[in-house]
This record gives C-alpha cells, structure tokens and sequence, in this order.
C-alpha cells in the first residue's frame, strides 16, 4: 500500500528533475538567507549557480553536527521565528545539544512523511497506533503522531515509560499497530509474559522500531515475542525526524528513502569521496523541501550502503540498508543518543568530580544500561570521609546525567588503578552489546 | 588531642582487602585498630596504625585513594551505661557523631572508643568540661 502513489512511483527521471529543481532553490535560498552557508560556499569556491546537474553537488562543502553547535541554537535557520511553529532537539548541556525548527509546511511535509511510512507498514484509517516513542523535545513522539493523525489512524500518545500501564493499555484498547524502539518493544513483551499477558493474543498486528540500530536477529525476537511484522524507519532530526526512510511490508528489505524531499549519498569518511550504491558508507543527506532548517550535505555519521534494485512493492524510490554502525564515538542509549564528551562535561561541572571515567554500556534483558565508573578524586575524599559523602556524589551525577541527556546511568565509584589502563579517548567507552 | 586515623577507599571486590592489607604488611605497618563500612559498591576501610607517615607513603605508592582523617580518641568507663553517658552529653551540645568504633587496646581501666565528629574541636571541650579524658595520637598508637 502507498500513500502517495505519485510521488512515491515517480520514473527515475522524472523524480531526478523534480530534484534537480527544488536542488538549485534550495541552494539559491540557503546561500542568502543562512550566514553559515553564505561563508561556507564562498570559502569553498561554489556559487548557487554551479548546481547544473544533480551531479554537481558534490563539489559543495559538507554540513557537520559541529557546524549545528557553533550555531547554537537559532543560527542555521533559514525563517524568521515568526515563521517557526515547531523546536525540537537533541539531548545535551548547553550548547551541545542540536536544535531544529519546523514552518507550518515543514510540519505537512514531515507529517505526510510520517504517513507514507505507516501506509509502507499497512495501516489505514481504521488501525489504532500505541505510540510509545517519547513525547517532548525528542521528535519521535510528535511525529509518528501527526503522521497517524494525517493518516486518520487513532492514535494513543503512550509516550516512554509506565510499562506496566503501557500493557494494560494493549489489553483494553486493543492498539493493531506500534511504534517505538526495537529494545523497547522486547521490554513490553517481557514485562507483559511476566504479568502473566498472552503478548501473542493482543490484536497488535505491525510494529514500526527505529532510533536505534537493531538486527534481523531482534527483528525475529520481536515477531515472535509480540506475534506481528516488525518494520524498520529511520531519520534524524537534523533532516526531518522519523521519516526519513521507512520499509515496506512487501520488501522488508532496506528502507525506501523519500527522495522527493531528501537527497541522499554515501560517502568514504575519512576522504569525503562519494561512493557508487552497494558501497558501505557513511549516509549524507540535503533537504530540499524543508523551509526553517534546511541542510546542504548534512554528515550523519550513519554508515549503511544503498540498493537502486526495484523493489516488489512498486516504489521507485531508492532504499537504505539498516544502520549498524557510526562512524563517530556516538552512542544510542534506549534510543537516547550519547556523546561521552557530554557526560565529560557533566562530570567536569561537579564540584570534587575529576573526568577520569569509563562508561560500560551493555544490555540487560531487553534494555540498554550505562555505568559511568568514575574515580575517587582526592579533593572530596581528602575533605569527609564520609560515605555518605561520597553517595552523595553519586546521586548527584546519576541525577545531572538524568536532567540533561535523559539517561538513566548507574554511577559507581571506583579506584584509581581501575582506570589507570584506560588513558586516551578510544577506551573510555565499553560497549557490551551484541545486538 | 586529635588523633590521624587512615581512611582507604576501595572497591567492593573480591580480593581487594587482602591486596591492601599485604601493602601494610610489607612495609612493616601494624594495624591497631579497624572498621570497615560497606555500601554495596564500595567500602571504606579506617584505621589506626602505629606510623601514619608511612602508611600514608605506601599507600600513595601504591595508588589507592586514602585520606588522614582527625578522630577524636576517648576513655569510656567499661561499665553498661559507659558509652550511653559519653553519647548524652555529645547530644545536649549539639555535636553530631558521624561514625564511632571501638579501639581494640584498653587503657588502663578503661575502655577507649574513637568517634569522628562534625565539629571535633568543640567535642573535645564539651567532653572535658564534663571530667572525660581525650587521648592524644601520640598516647594512643602506642597503647
């Protein structure tokens, strides 16, 4: 089923001119209207005007999440904050987190997004969607929302967290779909066969799990624990927010990207070359139909490689293997995600904390847990040797943790020698998972 | 009058005690007195040696987190009622008692408790202002 059968069925050269078009207004607009893009393209040598192929846009500089910080929070938009309707952003301590803002027709387009992707997974109308993506800064919540409303699906704004509440509600109101993330939804499954719940039994038919990278493994897990089809969607707020991409229930295989509003390349990340489909590589997207916060070359960091094979389910749009890995130190913590520079920083504005640390990340069942161990500085123990000084301590770094970046972390206090081996950037992180 | 007690941090980890106290021995170190508090991540181990510079050098060496604490060292009548007495005048003067153990060796007649208060000096003078005696480091680690 597609929601947007033009659009989504366009022949190949008929959507390439499409975005050949709204390319060249895209760079036109950003070049005048965003100070970073007007420094950003005279530095590199390229005028607007040099877009005369799609091809040509490689010759123009790349957007990283570094470029959205040093704008924090408002300087990448391309409107007045008349015209914003919507923020959303990332986790983060100031200055660290990345904010992205939304026009009436930008909430359209992303919504009409939203609704192609749960068209993809075979909802109409008459499903009902438990909507257990978090609710809030987060765009996760909001627009798998606006996407089912646009459909006309019902929607329960469940949001994350109360999972014993959530599995009533999958009882009473009987939901025929959700959305949330894959670690998540394996949580429900064991939290409901735990309460005694036939988690088969409920009238859940299609799951769509995404913001975080999961495996076909997990994807069989979750079909058998909650007895449906389990799809997969990406995106990113920098570029939209979910919707992005999304898999078809015919194809189940790779997520068709909506290439009438993104355009997508697969890059080398150490040379910036652009790499032909089928190579792996890190995804690079440029918006051309966002108005607020449109992005030319935004490097995600993602790496996944891309399929121009047709596909069953009739869309010509091209797709996107699933994403299993980074090409920077960033982590996904139940679908939150995390720089280990951030929790530096927090460590760093404690008073008596030192940033000598490690983060162990593992999963526990279904969900994913983070221990940071940081090492007893000698100031606070110099000062009480207390325990209750050094609890102390550690609530207070399980509660900044928790207020700024939305992670639950563990704290443990640990001895020096226990993190002297581990001096220097790539083995501060441990991560356990095998997903 | 106060009195250096050692306070190590470790880790709640089988063999970390055996690894400290084997530190102590090969420097010669004899441990007078000792408590352990636990939470369940860590623990902290205070004690009273009979060379706190050298302690405290090993240790250092060594790489553990420690820190010389001020505790107050008192004579406690060894009677029932010895240590309720000592903890009624404390209350009365509004001095609050962190943590207390009791040291191993007796002196004289008496037993001999250690306390770590808030507001150790303004103790000590409570305390012997009511006839208790406060014993100094110096008397103390070579009972």
């Amino acid at each position: 089923m597609i929601y947007n059968e033009e659009f989504e069925t366009l022949p190949r050269e008929v959507l390439e001119a499409l975005q050949l078009k709204r390319l060249k207004q895209v760079v036109q607009r950003v070049y005048h209207t965003v100070g970073f893009y007007g420094k950003a393209f005279d530095q590199a040598g390229v005028t607007p005007d040099d877009i005369k192929t799609l091809d040509d846009l490689k010759r123009f500089p790349f957007t990283t999440k570094q470029d959205l910080r040093d704008n924090y929070p408002f300087g990448m938009f391309a409107v007045p904050m008349s015209s914003v309707v919507r923020l959303h952003a990332s986790s983060g301590t100031t200055g660290r987190s990345t904010v992205v803002g939304y026009t009436k027709r930008d909430i359209d387009t992303w919504s009409e997004l939203m609704a192609r992707c749960f068209v993809a997974a075979g909802l109409t109308k008459n499903d009902i969607l438990h909507n257990a993506y978090g609710y809030g800064l987060f765009t996760g919540g909001l627009g798998a929302h606006y996407g089912a409303e646009k459909l006309g699906a019902s929607v329960i704004p469940m949001s994350g967290g109360n999972t014993k509440r959530q599995i009533m509600i999958l009882q009473d109101f009987g939901p025929t779909a959700i959305c949330c993330t894959p670690s998540y939804a394996l949580n429900l499954a064991e939290q409901g066969k735990a309460m005694g719940v036939d988690m088969r039994s409920l009238k859940l038919r299609v799951g769509i799990f995404g913001a975080e990278p999961w495996s076909e493994k997990m994807r069989e897990e979750i079909e058998n624990a909650l007895g449906i089809t389990a799809l997969n969607i990406f995106g990113l707020s920098e570029i939209m927010g979910p919707g992005v991409s999304m898999e078809c229930l015919e194809g189940r295989h790779g997520m068709h990207i909506f290439e009438d509003h993104f355009l997508v390349e697969t890059i080398n990340p150490e040379t910036g070359e652009v790499l032909p489909p089928g190579e792996e590589g890190e995804l690079v997207f440029t918006t051309i139909t966002k108005e607020a916060f449109p992005l030319i070359r935004y490097r995600t960091r993602d790496i996944s490689r891309l399929f121009t094979e047709p596909c069953r389910c009739g869309r010509t749009l091209h797709r996107m293997d699933r994403v299993m890995g980074r090409s920077d130190d960033m982590l996904i913590i139940r679908g939150v995600n995390v720089f280990p520079s951030q929790i530096e920083a927090i460590l760093l504005a404690i008073d008596g904390v030192e940033p000598h640390y490690r983060l162990i990340v593992d999963r526990a069942g279904n969900l994913d847990t983070i221990e940071i161990q940081v090492e007893v500085g000698e100031q606070i123990f110099a000062n009480a040797d207390e325990v209750k000084v050094l609890q102390n301590m550690e609530r207070r770094i399980v509660k900044d943790i928790k207020d700024y970046l939305g992670v639950s972390a563990k704290v443990k206090l640990v001895e020096p020698k226990t993190l002297q081996r581990f001096e220097g950037k790539a083995s501060r992180v441990l991560d356990k998972r095998r997903i | 009058m106060k009195v250096e007690q050692i306070s190590i941090f470790l880790e709640n980890r089988p063999g970390g005690l055996e690894q400290v106290t084997g530190i102590l021995k090969d420097a010669g170190i004899n441990i007078r007195t000792l408590t352990l508090a636990d939470t369940s991540d860590f623990g902290i181990l205070r004690m009273i040696v009979n060379d706190v510079e050298t302690t405290s050098r090993v240790l250092k060496e060594n790489g553990y987190r420690f820190s010389r604490t001020n505790v107050v060292a008192v004579e406690v009548p060894d009677c029932p009622g010895g240590l309720h007495g000592i903890l009624a005048i404390l209350a009365g003067s509004g001095v609050n008692v962190e943590y207390l153990y009791a040291f191993v060796e007796r002196s004289g007649e008496n037993a001999v408790m250690i306390f770590r208060f808030d507001a150790p000096d303004k103790a000590i003078e409570v305390l012997r202002q009511n006839g208790l005696t406060v014993l100094p480091g110096s008397k103390l680690y070579g009972l």
